[in-house]
């Protein structure tokens, strides 16, 4: 992912990359819309009082079909823009919330655990979460701004 | 220096008012899946700490197992944990004791 001078961001991804991102988006999606309080979710909607369960209803009541519907929004906006070569900063942004709740629903399934060997958990399921958690860290990096942006910057600043 | 009697005063026995006055915190948790990147990213965006701040917080988060990221008012609080959960985070609220 570059910085393009106008401020918005080149992604360079695969063919097959950009599709895995619009099916597992959209499957997370209609997983949740059939039922968001399946286990596999608790990661992305956990409670805000861990030891109070009146005030827990009372917050969820609140603010719950407003999580699920933000959480809806992004995996949508994910699967949409998977085969773009730009995205919008806001876009981008997006991803990283998108693409961090669909780790958060594998890694949920798949029990990741800390102190995980990458080595050693070599299975597909795996392997794809792997592959997610690295295009997780290179969209982080470029949105705080440690990734391949120095020479637009540059060309930006007067001398 | 004349010293008054000491005046029995009313001490109010219900903690109602100070229960109201007791600043809420928001903690966030360790967890296996978020990136500490990530987690660093999330608390700039959302509190505009600056990077050092947020990657301490984070560090925190990371060694401690949990860190207070923020601490207000009741309402404060339940806006910041929801914002968090938008961007998952594993983040929960509860009263200073």
């Amino acid at each position: 992912m570059v910085r393009t001078p106008a401020g918005n961001y080149e992604v360079h991804l695969d063919a097959e990359s950009r599709q895995v991102l619009a099916e597992l988006t959209t499957q997370l999606r209609d997983a949740i819309v059939a039922d968001s309080r399946d286990a596999a979710f608790k990661r992305l909607f956990p409670p805000g009082y861990a030891t109070d369960e009146a005030a827990e209803a009372e917050y969820r009541e609140m603010v719950g079909a407003d999580l699920e519907q933000s959480k809806l929004a992004a995996l949508e906006t994910l699967a949409k823009t998977a085969d773009a070569t730009e995205l919008t900063p806001e876009e981008v942004d997006t991803w990283a919330r998108a693409l961090n709740d669909v780790r958060l629903w594998m890694g949920t399934l798949l029990d990741i655990q800390e102190d995980d060997d990458p080595e050693e958990l070599d299975d597909p399921p795996h392997m794809l979460y792997h592959v997610l958690t690295w295009l997780q860290d290179l969209i982080v990096s470029v949105l705080l701004g440690d990734g391949d942006v120095e020479g637009v910057q540059d060309d930006d600043e007067p001398d | 220096m004349p010293s008054a009697a000491p005046v029995e005063v009313q001490q109010p026995t219900s903690s109602a008012v100070t229960d109201l006055a007791r600043p809420w915190k928001v903690i966030v948790w360790n967890d296996p899946i978020n990136l500490m990147s990530y987690v660093t990213f999330v608390l700039q965006k959302l509190f505009g700490y600056s990077k050092a701040k947020a990657h301490k917080l984070m560090m925190d988060v990371h060694t401690k197992g949990k860190a207070v990221v923020s601490s207000g008012p009741r309402e404060r609080a339940e806006v910041d944990v929801y914002r968090l959960h938008e961007h998952g985070l594993w983040a929960t609220m509860e009263q200073d004791s």
